[in-house]
């Protein structure tokens, strides 16, 4: 396995406020890490600073990209667009593109980045809606899909690029209990194809069965990590407990 | 007190459909420049850089705060009385640059002078209805096309400006019905549009309340045609016209 993610002591401050404080994680190949803690903890802020969505304000984040070595993320003087075509990126409340249809957003960024054709990037795309179980919805706007369905179509719409990591920002927060599962079902199965995957959730049940780890984050820091059998049967720190507990 | 509108109707007819050329023609060019020096600045207005900022930010606090007819006269009368005074014969090489005569002594043209004060109105308001419209996209849209690795002016111009230019629609119908009525200050400085054949025609047959609801039906049916071809547009922009 080699690694595809390195964190390293990552530290980040809105102003006076710190809210992640000497993050460290390694993230391998193929991996599944969940990341879960609560509210205001520094879960969704560790994540966005991956891709560069919130700048680190010290620290080193590092891809360990498949044709190019290693890159450093942090680093001001990369080209953070290029960075970011390799880590798909999905969000709480699914930021699909209103004016275009199923197909045409998950066409947008291979299109105008100049990845493929605009004929390849709809066969492609159509692939992905087959993947995601929404073939039949290519031409419809996102206003006319379920919150469970939009989800889906925004996952197709991060592996247009082929990313070679995907972060998911509380994939189901936002979704009605009866549209989560079929979401947690696509993440499932592209965990299974041996996608690398940090994802921050409050589906307990989702980091017992898909995640390889588990890590708390609270407070700002980590507050324990593991396997999930370990971390959730038998956890090792306070804070943990306290967690564990107050949400079960 | 008799009313004459029959003969109104008969010798005022031939002269408005002169005007609404005029009209139609500087509120068409006005409105189109202003949209594209509205969006200009919009994007100065936004940028992260300050100097463009305050450029824009001066342009939109001018054309605000003073009277379109102070600005109109502006252009027209003063602006060319001092580039005579400080650049003597200025006209005879602007007439060489420009594609069109400069007309000794204006610089500009009536027409010319009423377009700009127009465009530069319409602009300034532009400018704050197109900012307006594009905060009002939701920042998760931003988020979610640089996550993909869209550049900037990418993200701008494929997700954030279709969202934003739809948003901007209703107030934009605003401006487009004000910025037509706006053409009827042109009078003051001798645009050949509705108001100013009206008023000439009013005050050489001193038949003024006739005249002048005539012109104000002219107005109203020229606003009202845009009314509804603006509403069509409304209706065609929207995500779900389908349904």
């Amino acid at each position: 396995m080699t690694e595809k993610i390195k964190v390293s002591n990552l530290y980040k401050s809105f102003g006076k406020l710190e809210v992640l404080r000497d993050i460290s994680v390694d993230v391998q190949e193929g991996e599944v890490v969940c990341v879960i803690g609560p509210s205001g903890g520094g879960k969704s802020t560790f994540l966005r600073c991956i891709n560069r969505l919130e700048e680190a304000t010290q620290g080193e984040i590092i891809l360990g990209a498949k044709d190019a070595g290693n890159i450093t993320i942090t680093d001001p003087k990369i080209n953070i667009n290029k960075v970011r075509e390799r880590i798909g990126m999905v969000f709480q409340s699914f930021n699909l593109f209103p004016h275009l249809t199923a197909k045409k957003n998950i066409m947008l960024a291979p299109v105008s980045l100049n990845k493929m054709k605009k004929a390849e990037a709809e066969q492609n795309a159509l692939a992905l809606l087959e993947r995601v179980g929404l073939a039949e919805k290519a031409n419809n706007y996102p206003h006319e899909l379920s919150g469970g369905q939009k989800q889906r179509v925004a996952i197709a719409r991060a592996l247009a690029m082929q990313p070679e990591v995907m972060l998911f920002d509380e994939p189901t927060s936002a979704l009605d209990p009866e549209l989560v599962g079929e979401v947690l079902a696509v993440m499932q199965k592209l965990a299974a194809d041996g996608m690398t995957m940090l994802v921050v959730t409050h589906e307990m049940g989702f980091a017992r069965d898909v995640a390889d780890r588990v890590i708390l984050i609270a407070e700002g820091q980590i507050a324990e990590e593991g396997a999930p059998a370990e971390f959730f049967t038998n956890p090792k720190e306070d804070r943990t407990k306290e967690f564990l507990s107050s949400i079960l | 007190m008799n009313f004459d509108f029959a003969r109104v109707f008969e010798q005022l007819t031939p002269l408005l459909w002169q005007g609404l050329y005029y009209t139609l023609y500087v509120s068409f060019v006005s409105i189109v420049a202003g949209m594209i020096v509205g969006l200009i600045s919009c994007f100065m207005i936004i940028s992260r850089y300050r100097i463009l900022r305050i450029l824009s930010g001066t342009f939109v606090w001018v054309i605000r705060g003073t009277p379109m007819l102070v600005q109109a006269m502006f252009f027209f009368f003063g602006v060319p009385q001092v580039l005579r005074m400080v650049v003597p014969g200025i006209n005879e090489t602007l007439t060489e640059i420009l594609p069109f005569a400069v007309n000794i002594p204006m610089l500009f043209t009536p027409v010319q002078a009423g377009i700009l004060t127009v465009a530069l109105n319409a602009g300034a308001y532009f400018t704050e209805i197109f900012r307006a419209g594009i905060n009002a996209v939701d920042k998760g849209q931003n988020e979610a096309a640089r996550s993909l690795g869209l550049t900037q002016w990418k993200t701008m111009y494929k997700v954030i400006l279709p969202q934003a230019l739809r948003i901007s629609l209703p107030p934009s119908v605003n401006q487009w019905i004000i910025s037509v009525k706006d053409t009827s200050l042109l009078s003051a400085i001798g645009v050949g549009e509705l108001m100013q054949q009206t008023r000439i025609y009013a005050g050489r047959t001193m038949i003024n309340f006739e005249s002048f609801i005539y012109v104000a039906l002219w107005y109203l049916a020229i606003l009202s045609v845009l009314m509804i071809l603006a509403k069509k547009l409304e209706t065609w922009v929207t995500y779900d016209r389908k349904n």
